[in-house]
């Protein structure tokens, strides 16, 4: 029988620039300890939908064109704001995207934790406490007593997810939505959260709405998915049905938009006949550190790169992987000296980059160039397109105005951009398209080394893939060499000719991107390549029956 | 949090020093000099008084004397009230000026604490309106006309409180201390609006709000503290200025504080006390912010204050 009963659920914005339909006719059954994920991309309305079950949304400007809601007989939609808070944190729990802002920074956990049970159940603090030790135990953290008195960011991002699940379920709910909850975290910890949450709701028999924009996370733990896509559930069904048998057109966008492939043209390296281009020689990059991680205090020696060694030859693509933390961003900085080196040398024509002066080195910058993660703060708003790539152009020399125009339509052109658009601003294009402009303006000094730092992961699946694929193009047809750095194994696979994996500031393994992901050879690759959510069901849902659920970090040493 | 104090108090030094290498330098570069009046004094008599106020040394040796008197705590005599210490008379002006300056800052955090609450959780109505456009014409009212007004309605029309004194009558401290405390209180309304306005949007209120809890216990038990971190460090500052530019007040309202000792010296050319004062409203200023400082950081868990090294 179902506890949730959605129908026919239309949602609007009325904003100032008109209407914005959020949900459209929706209708979907939750039942008792089913889980339901709702996959689809930013702008579909699957985090609209969930605000709505609570109550949450805010009206105005949310208005509720039609439809209804029911939680156990009880209709949301007419239910005044006494009713609705008596279900929210008791009857319904709610796991958010980002544990590192969805805890309160200016209370200790012990207060946020107990707070639930203190205003449904009507108990003090000091009788909840034995109920939230018992809970935070239950998710998998060590000594629960100690991290009750800790403030929030004095846990890792895991361990905060943990928290938050503490937290909404510490009234054994009926029903837990868990909006995105893995994915500001690491794949090992998401791996680690996934099980989690799956072992919990069959321990208290509770139903749970996961929503996510990844298939390959939600492959093993849904009993059914809805697919949106603008507003509207455009597919659902069983995993199996989904993944092996989806008829709709925007389902298999979706699921082609996986990087799986191979690159079927390989780079090889030959290092007897070929001299690389990059060469790093035991560099370090160390940094104070005054921030208290847990059972630790005061200040660290943060060793973010420690001495690695790597090569780079003339026209491959390098992937460097690694979670956050590795250390993979600061190496790709250190390479461009935009952070300031410990002790080693970086060597490009057998010049050491790590000992040029301040204006030595402005010449040799132009030799690399960075395309950044997030393509909203990397380009300068008060910069038209036009503005950004000719002060790019202008660095090669003084140049004349039509050479100029010129050369951005060529580059518009080769990023699959409209050369008509080169007077707009960054905030009329999408996250997409700046990327490619992102992209141009660093292609446009014809640099010999590109070093991408997670150049896809502020994106769509769908967007990522021809970002992916453009990169990829370019990379051809230019004979760029490229550092491509990237958290996100199944990007690197498609896009790197050879792999070195980073773990805790050193290099664990490199090799190439075919051997290196059938036969890793260290223990982190392999810890590493098994979390990859997959999408397919019938291997994801082997992967839950391990029970093993204790958070883990640091989990293995190198 | 020792190591930080410390610290502060260390780097004070460097900057009571220039305040006072400064201020003697300009004190004696202004034109005129203690004792010169309309009256014409004999030159026999000045002779004497610059010799027993060591005004006759050259510039650089009478700095160095004061400096050391200025080490053993002796901020040296009045050169216009006789027979009277720079000290000692600012030990006597001292309980009127932190007496007002407590009235008005306690004024100033009720009324604009609570106007800029109001304001952030009902934005943009007129609520809010309202409240920010008294705060504006407080920020915009210099007190020498808004402690006159008051007087003018409250004292003369409507009879209702004293006009001017201290410690005279019961009621003599509201228009006094309500005139210096409402131009902070509007500054702290604004703090408070934006402050609130920026924590009530965060992710963690929407957990907040995921949790049932009423919207009245989340402004206050989720949204305060962080809300309130831009008054506070404000409120250091503020006080320290509060304090220093209370001489307009006093001179209004007739009040025996520092302030108006302070405005006194300056036209008397009383040099000793030009600087007593100054040393002296330095050093709060300097203690005032520290104490802003220690107060937010245990307000917000974040901040770990350390002394660089």
């Amino acid at each position: 029988m179902s506890i949730l009963s959605i129908e026919n659920l239309s949602i609007s914005f009325h904003g100032r620039e008109g209407i914005t339909r959020a949900v459209l006719n929706a209708s979907f059954k939750l039942d008792k300890g089913e889980t339901i994920a709702i996959v689809g991309e930013s702008g579909s309305g699957k985090s609209v939908l969930c605000s709505s079950i609570m109550g949450l949304l805010p009206m105005p400007p949310a208005r509720i064109e039609n439809g209804t809601i029911e939680f156990q007989g009880q209709n949301i939609l007419t239910s005044d704001n006494r009713q609705l808070r008596g279900l929210r944190g008791n009857r319904i729990g709610m796991v958010f995207q980002d544990p590192m802002t969805s805890l309160n920074p200016y209370l200790k956990i012990k207060n946020q934790i107990t707070e639930p049970v203190c205003l449904h159940q009507r108990m003090t603090a000091k009788a909840a406490w034995p109920l939230a030790i018992a809970m935070l135990n239950e998710v998998g953290l060590p000594d629960p007593e100690q991290i009750m008195n800790l403030y929030p960011h004095q846990l890792s991002g895991g361990m905060r997810q943990r928290v938050m699940i503490a937290m909404a379920l510490i009234n054994k709910p009926d029903i837990l939505i868990a909006d995105e909850p893995t994915t500001a975290l690491d794949v090992t910890i998401q791996s680690q959260i996934l099980k989690l949450i799956k072992k919990l709701q069959r321990e208290y028999n509770i139903a749970v709405i996961f929503v996510s924009h990844d298939l390959g996370v939600v492959a093993g733990i849904a009993d059914h998915i809805l697919v949106m896509q603008q507003g509207q559930i455009v597919e659902q069904g069983t995993p199996d049905n989904i993944f092996y048998k989806s008829q709709h057109p925007y389902t298999r966008n979706l699921l082609d938009s996986i990087p799986v492939r191979a690159k079927t043209e390989k780079f090889i390296a030959n290092s007897a006949d070929t001299k690389p281009l990059l060469t790093l020689q035991h560099l370090r990059t160390w940094y104070q550190s005054n921030d208290n991680e847990l059972f630790r205090s005061g200040r660290n020696l943060v060793k973010a790169v420690d001495d690695v060694n790597l090569q780079i030859f003339p026209g491959e693509t390098l992937g460097l992987v690694g979670e956050s933390g590795s250390g993979k961003s600061t190496l790709g900085r250190s390479v461009m000296r935009l952070v300031q080196i410990t002790d080693g040398k970086i060597l490009l024509d057998d010049r050491n980059l790590a000992e040029l002066s301040a204006s030595e080195l402005k010449l040799y910058r132009r030799e690399f160039q960075m395309i950044f993660q997030d393509p909203y703060a990397s380009l300068n708003p008060r910069m038209t397109i036009f503005d950004a790539l000719s002060e790019a152009l202008q660095i090669r020399g003084a140049l004349s105005e039509s050479t100029i125009h010129e050369e951005i339509t060529l580059l518009m052109n080769d990023v699959g951009l409209d050369p008509a658009s080169i007077r707009k601003y960054p905030h009329e294009f999408s996250g997409g398209q700046r990327q490619r402009i992102a992209i141009a303006r660093a292609i446009a000094l014809k640099p010999r080394l590109i070093i991408a730092d997670e150049p896809v992961s502020a994106l769509d699946v769908t967007i990522q893939a021809q970002i992916l694929d453009l990169l990829l193009m370019l990379v051809k047809k230019n004979q760029l060499t490229m550092l491509f750095i990237s958290h996100d194994l199944s990007v690197i696979r498609y896009m790197s000719d050879r792999v070195a994996v980073m773990y805790q500031g050193i290099i664990v393994e490199t090799g190439d991107t075919e051997s290196l992901f059938a036969q890793p050879a260290h223990p982190y690759t392999k810890t590493l390549l098994s979390a990859i959510p997959l999408p397919d069901p019938i291997r994801e849902r082997a992967r839950y029956r391990q029970v093993n659920v204790k958070s883990s970090e640091p989990h293995i040493t190198p | 949090m020792l190591k930080f104090i410390l610290f502060r108090i260390l780097q004070a030094i460097p900057v009571l020093l220039i305040v006072i290498t400064v201020t003697f330098a300009l004190v004696h570069a202004a034109p005129g000099g203690p004792f010169d009046s309309e009256k014409k004094v004999s030159p026999e008599i000045l002779k004497n008084l610059n010799e027993r106020y060591n005004l006759n040394a050259p510039v650089y040796e009478e700095y160095l004397d004061y400096l050391s008197s200025l080490l053993q705590g002796d901020l040296g005599p009045s050169f216009k009230y006789v027979n009277r210490s720079v000290t000692e008379m600012i030990l006597t002006g001292l309980p009127s000026t932190l007496e007002l300056g407590l009235y008005a800052i306690m004024i100033a955090l009720m009324i604009g604490i609570s106007a800029g609450l109001l304001a952030a959780v009902r934005p943009n109505t007129w609520i809010d309106y309202v409240c920010m456009s008294i705060s504006m014409l407080g920020i915009c009212l210099p007190s020498f006309l808004m402690g006159p007004l008051l007087v003018v309605v409250f004292g003369i029309w409507l009879e209702w409180l004293p006009v001017s004194g201290w410690g005279d009558s019961r009621w003599d401290w509201v228009l006094p201390s309500f005139t210096l405390g409402f131009a902070y209180a509007a500054y702290i309304a604004r703090l408070t609006r934006g402050g609130m306005l920026e924590i009530l949007s965060q992710d963690f209120i929407r957990t907040a709000r995921a949790k049932g809890l009423s919207e009245a216990r989340i402004v206050l038990k989720h949204a305060l503290k962080g809300g309130l971190l831009p008054v506070v460090t404000f409120l250091g500052p503020a006080f320290a200025g509060l304090l220093s530019g209370s001489f307009i007040i006093e001179t209004i309202f007739q009040i025996p504080g520092i302030g108006r000792l302070y405005v006194q010296a300056a036209f008397n050319r009383d040099y000793t006390m030009i600087m007593g004062t100054t040393i002296f409203f330095s050093v709060l200023i300097v203690v005032f912010n520290l104490l802003s400082d220690i107060i937010a950081a245990t307000l917000n868990p974040r901040i770990s204050y350390q002394a660089k090294q």
